[in-house]
């Protein structure tokens, strides 16, 4: 064979792969969009859910799913961007440093329903915060924890050293070169790993499965201990549980929750392209 | 008060099993400009990095000897490194504003030092931009960016960020190289200003440079400094052979 029918049989072959890759992800947005399409109505984004969740619309599981996502990040970001400026500005490299490193990106391995366990028995049961928003979101939370610490820390990374030296021969504290200097520069990393963790604690059930989610919930929280209904653990349900439910209904909140999911995250990919921009050294 | 403001004693530095400075002894006299030569890797910045300790950055390095600023033993770990970078200023070899408007980027460490009266900071900015000839030109445009500065422009801007803190000492680590000769020339004639005020340390590449605004030099040689006196002297007629070398072009 000739190496240039050979290149061509490779480079087949390769797009032949990258597009057996993209198909599905088409796929699934297609059927989506197709079947959900005609449920979505100003109506089923601002309802409660109806004759046993076949009429009516999501509301309350739109609006449980704000506020565990809104839980998450509150608790999940701080933690997270101090953790990592702790591991990337205040420890050296040694064998220490090296096992938390690992166990963070272990951590981002653990199987989410595991997440949902550990929550059920740390705050459910053993700080009797019970199923509630509360739970929900601190689980969630630790579950997008390593996101928000590997962004932060890559963030941190991506800061030119000799900013920090300039800093550092003024005679400013190593805190002060850290929060005035360092974190600013690495504000647009963090956001987007921010943005990125929301996204994926918006789709995500298995965490909620014993920590907060409602079956059927049809009236609105009132305190941050109160059950929810959630969009992901909803979907579970109608598609699971509930005999003779409308398609329509089913692939309605598929494609709000593909929506909100995908929407997050490509906000966030378009917020690092600005920011990036913008801050030129 | 002594003429010498820096007084270096069997100064020895290692990075990890790497030894960078070997038995340094030098005395830096006040106000006065003194060059660092010598080719590249011999341990040039590295001197001048002990003086005001920003090797502390870097893991794995080991000092011994004695490093006296003020006669005070800058080495000792009892020293309080803040006010020491404070008073001995660095100027670093790439003009590296912060990604601020001129104003904030003076304005910078004397916020973060907790003056909160704006007079005083604007007459803080005023006075440091004046200083290094910046003024008159950037008057009117002190909140653009400093990005947007010229290369000499911006090494100004970063000798007068330096100069805020009221250094004694200015380090400058080959603070022309990146700049075109003309401006070059300027930051130098600049310098002849500045040394009324400062004592100044350069560690340059450039022997021309050295010649033209060195009072005295040092010439360093694989972590040695092989030879230091009148810069006029180590030009004209030097004593060690590898100086000679050096200066005449012959390596580096
Ligand atoms: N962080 C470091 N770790 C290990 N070795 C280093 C480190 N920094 C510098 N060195 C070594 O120490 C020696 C002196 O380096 P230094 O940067 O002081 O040289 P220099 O004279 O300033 O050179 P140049 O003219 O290229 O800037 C070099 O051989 C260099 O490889
Ligand atoms: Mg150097």
């Amino acid at each position: 064979m000739k190496p240039h029918t050979k290149q061509r049989i490779a480079f087949s072959f390769l797009f032949l792969c990258t597009l057996l890759v993209i198909l599905p992800v088409g796929l699934i947005l297609i059927i989506i969009i197709k079947n959900g399409l005609p449920a979505l109505s100003w109506q089923f984004l601002t309802d409660i859910p109806r004759a046993g969740m076949r009429e009516g619309g999501i509301f309350p599981a739109i609006i449980g799913t704000f506020y565990l996502v809104l839980g998450a990040i509150i608790f999940a970001l701080p933690i997270g961007v101090m953790c990592a400026i702790y591991l990337n500005e205040y420890t050296k490299e040694n064998i220490f440093s090296r096992l938390i490193r690992l166990a963070i990106i272990n951590l981002a391995g653990i199987p989410s329903v595991v997440y949902g366990l550990f929550g059920m028995a740390l705050f459910v049961m053993f700080f009797k915060f019970g199923t509630s928003i509360l739970s929900g979101a601190l689980t969630l939370g630790i579950m997008i924890l390593p996101v928000i610490i590997t962004s932060t820390q890559e963030a941190l990374r991506s800061v030119p050293k000799e900013f920090r030296e300039v800093s550092f021969s003024l005679g400013i504290s190593k805190w002060q070169t850290i929060k005035r200097v360092v974190l600013p520069c690495a504000f647009p990393g963090i956001i987007t790993g921010a943005i990125l963790g929301i996204g994926r604690a918006a789709g995500e059930t298995a965490p909620l499965l014993f920590t907060v989610a409602a079956f059927y919930l049809p009236r609105l929280p009132r305190s941050i201990f109160d059950q929810v209904m959630a969009i992901p653990y909803h979907l579970y349900v109608i598609s699971t549980q509930i005999p003779n439910i409308p398609e329509k209904i089913r692939y309605g909140t598929a494609l709000v929750l593909v929506i909100l999911v995908l929407g997050i995250n490509l906000f966030a990919i378009i917020l690092r392209i600005k920011l990036r921009r913008k801050q030129r050294w | 008060m002594s003429q010498y403001k820096i007084n270096v004693t069997k100064l020895n530095l290692w990075y990890k099993d790497f030894q960078a400075l070997k038995d340094i002894n030098l005395s830096i006299k006040s106000n006065l400009i003194t060059a660092i030569i010598g080719p590249s890797g011999c341990g040039k910045s590295t001197l001048l990095r002990t003086f005001n300790r920003m090797n502390d950055l870097i893991e794995g390095v080991r000092i011994k000897g004695e490093v006296l600023i003020d006669g005070e033993n800058i080495l000792d770990s009892k020293i309080d490194l803040l006010s020491l970078r404070k008073k001995v200023g660095m100027v670093f070899q790439r003009p590296n504003p912060f990604a601020l408007s001129i104003f904030e980027n003076i304005a910078f460490s004397l916020r973060i030092q907790g003056i909160k009266d704006k007079k005083k900071i604007e007459t803080f900015v005023e006075k440091s931009l004046k200083s290094v000839f910046l003024w008159d030109e950037l008057k009117d445009k002190l909140k653009s960016s400093a990005l947007s500065l010229s290369l000499e422009q911006k090494q100004r801007l970063c000798i007068a960020r330096t100069l805020v803190t009221m250094p004694e000492v200015i380090l400058m680590d080959e603070p022309c190289s990146s700049l075109d000769p003309l401006a070059t020339l300027k930051i130098e004639e600049l310098l002849q200003y500045l040394k009324k005020d400062y004592t100044i340390v350069i560690v340059t590449h450039n022997m021309q440079q050295a010649s033209r605004v060195s009072d005295e030099t040092g010439f360093m040689l694989l972590g040695e400094l092989i030879e230091f006196g009148p810069t006029k002297e180590i030009f004209t007629n030097p004593k060690d052979k590898r100086t000679e070398d050096y200066i005449s072009g012959r390596f580096g």
